[in-house]
């Protein structure tokens, strides 16, 4: 029992993990369609500037999380007016999924070269022993993981649900014609979908430093999990890619606990393709559902 | 007319003269191949900038018999297909007469063919047992890196000695990783231990909480890990919040600074075998390696401001025994060839003491390491 425990915890860490990666994705989707496979640089982006501003010029840890999570947004920002706003009317969403890994590529080079290639890592927001649970142990860094995953659903349901902002970038989700026609602007409401998702994946990289460390070529396998973590829980729904990250990270956990180690990612990849098979909209939504959502 | 004849003629005979001093003085060309980006690209930077430091201190210092030293140092970006076409270039396109490098294991292979083809002498970096092994396969290839079975047997030896039987491995599933796995399940019956646990984990993984526990639960004495980068010091963390209660050893991938600092109190009483490069200053004065290791620790360190580690001292022993077959013999590749594999004899170098020979193109056994635990944040030599 105490042995699952522990993998059960470690599960919840990695899950979390994905589960923050995945909301990103699902905050861009949810508005414009595409996935922004740049997502997981995104998160490497939040690490490194974190590292920059607490261990380079130490600034207090508030005020470099919120320096962080700025200049991240910028960098969002950027990332739309120069690579997505231009095509957004005309090109194939295929084609801004392509170029969003060119966007990916771009910034893991600029990345590398400002920061090397050594990995980098910083305190967590509280020091102190692992907490110990029914003999398990967990990390006091995942607990404000948990708290920050709590934090971005509830500000997520609150935006999409009671403001007319949010509304409105729902309504451009449904059908952006329609949303045009009723006056909203449209490429402003893709322009704060780029700026939220990279705030958020920063958000996710500021939080998970202090446990995974971060070197400038982790985005891409961050991407991937995200993205199975996004597809298992059924892109579109917050709650549900929420539950698809740490779905899969006790998955994998529990593979590599109790059938073997080598094995996690092949038995997580299969399980993605079973789901696409399968179940294409998710664990946690119907397929009319997603339709309706969806394209 | 006979004039301006005579002073074309003149004119010609004068360029052949600068032309023949230009000759004689005309750059001495080593090619490297190095995974500078890329995955492996942590190995391939200190790499870089050791043979620049060096190509440099030789240049300045008057070149190789009057004439200049010229390295062309190609990226290998980590990928095998990259490393063949570099490799390629730099024989017949740029001529060199021997190539220092690459980085890693399986771009190391790749080249065996293209190079034994060329006839060019090739000194890895990588540390790969298939690099220089089977000899007689792999005339024109060497290799500065020890053995990973060397490290295992250091670890072994060391276990046997503290009466350590029963152990769990961790392994990383990259080239590093495999080939550790291999040697560390191959020559555990040869000193009494048994493996108990053999567990793997993916690069980037971020907790190996769970590997550890089923190690310990299968019984095992001590814990031993076999990565480099940024997943050893998560294992280490881990292992420090599940307060395990085992050691935990790491490979001779743990050797750089970097580490500590990463892992902070975690890694307080981790045990390793490391190269020399990293501990130089604990080691008695009267010790071979400490003066080469003292000036390029410190002319590293005052050129880039940062440890130029294990990787960079493979760098250092391939280049230096280039250079001194150059100075002996010439620029022949194969009197290169020939110099290295015989007269590279007790000679001390930054990874070890090398002894090459016919039989054993990388001349280093388990005693280029030492035991090194970690003790307040710095490492102590264990005896």
């Amino acid at each position: 029992m105490e042995l699952f425990l522990q993998f059960f915890f470690s599960g919840l860490t990695v899950g979390a993990i994905y589960a923050l990666i995945a909301l990103g994705f699902n905050i861009i989707y949810n508005t414009t369609s595409i996935l922004n496979l740049a997502q997981g640089e995104f998160v490497v982006l939040g690490g490194l500037l974190m590292w920059y501003f607490l261990e380079k010029i130490h600034l207090p840890y508030g005020v470099s999380i919120i320096l962080t999570l700025g200049i991240s947004g910028l960098v969002g920002l950027a990332m739309e007016r120069l690579s997505i706003r231009p095509l957004l009317k005309t090109a194939d969403p295929l084609l801004l999924i392509l170029i969003t890994i060119a966007f990916s590529i771009l910034l893991r080079g600029i990345l590398m070269f400002l920061f090397g290639k050594e990995p980098y890592g910083y305190p967590p927001i509280s020091e102190g022993a692992p907490l110990i649970i029914g003999g398990a142990i967990i990390q006091r860094q995942v607990l404000w993981i948990f708290l920050f995953v709590l934090f971005t659903m509830l500000f997520l349901y609150i935006f999409f649900n009671r403001t007319i902002f949010g509304i409105a970038m729902k309504a451009c989700a449904i059908d952006s014609l329609s949303a045009t026609l009723l006056g909203i602007n449209t490429s402003q409401m893709v322009m704060v979908s780029f700026i939220l998702s990279g705030i958020f994946a920063s958000l996710a990289g500021v939080l998970v430093t202090p446990i995974t460390f971060v070197e400038y070529d982790k985005g891409p396998l961050l991407t991937i999990k995200g993205f199975t973590a996004a597809i298992l829980g059924g892109l579109g729904s917050n709650w549900g890619v929420m539950a698809g990250g740490f779905l899969l990270g006790i998955l994998e956990s529990l593979i590599a606990g109790y059938i073997h180690s080598g094995l996690k990612d092949a038995l997580a990849l299969l399980l993605l393709l079973s789901m696409l098979l399968f179940k294409p909209a998710g664990l946690f939504q119907s397929s009319e559902q997603a339709r309706l959502r969806k394209l | 007319m006979s004039l301006w004849r005579l002073f074309i003629l003149n004119l010609i005979f004068m360029l052949l003269i600068l032309n023949n001093a230009f000759a004689s003085k005309e750059p001495i060309k080593i090619g490297a191949i190095l995974s500078i980006t890329g995955p492996a690209s942590f190995i391939g930077e200190p790499e870089k900038n050791t043979i620049l430091l060096l190509a440099e201190q030789i240049n300045k210092a008057g070149g190789i018999n009057g004439r200049p030293l010229e390295v062309l140092i190609e990226d290998s970006k980590s990928e095998e297909t990259q490393a063949v076409l570099s490799a390629k270039k730099l024989i017949e396109k740029d001529k060199v007469v021997a190539i220092i490098g690459p980085s890693t294991t399986g771009e190391s292979m790749a080249l065996i063919p293209i190079v034994t083809q060329a006839k060019i002498p090739m000194i890895s970096l990588a540390a790969g047992t298939g690099i220089t092994e089977p000899v007689s396969e792999r005339y024109w290839i060497f290799k500065t890196a020890q053995y990973d079975r060397s490290a295992v047997e250091a670890i072994y030896k060391y276990m046997q000695k503290k009466g350590i039987k029963k152990v769990g491995i961790l392994t990383i599933a990259t080239g590093f990783g495999d080939q550790g796995r291999k040697a560390l399940l191959e020559l555990a019956p040869k000193f009494g231990i048994t493996i108990v646990a053999d567990e793997r984990y993916k690069p980037k993984d971020s907790d190996m909480t769970v590997q550890l526990l089923k190690a310990k639960n299968a019984g095992a004495e001590a814990i031993i890990n076999w990565s480099v980068g940024p997943e050893q010091i998560i294992v280490t963390k881990n292992w420090h919040a599940l307060k395990m209660g085992i050691p935990l050893f790491q490979s001779h991938g743990w050797g750089s600074k970097k580490n500590l600092q990463l892992a902070g109190p975690a890694a307080e009483g981790v045990i390793a075998p490391l190269g020399r490069i990293v501990i130089w200053d604990k080691l008695p004065d009267k010790h071979p390696q400490k003066k080469i290791l003292k000036s390029f620790e410190e002319s590293y360190m005052a050129k880039y401001k940062s440890e130029p580690g294990t990787f960079g001292g493979h760098a250092y022993d391939a280049f230096m025994m280039v250079v001194e077959a150059l100075k002996k013999v010439g620029p022949d590749p194969a009197k290169i060839r020939d110099y290295v594999e015989n007269n590279i004899k007790n000679w001390p170098g930054i990874s070890g003491i090398f002894n090459i020979s016919p039989k054993d193109h990388c001349g280093l056994d388990a005693t280029s390491f030492e035991m090194v635990i970690v003790q307040k944040g710095d490492w102590e030599i264990l005896q």
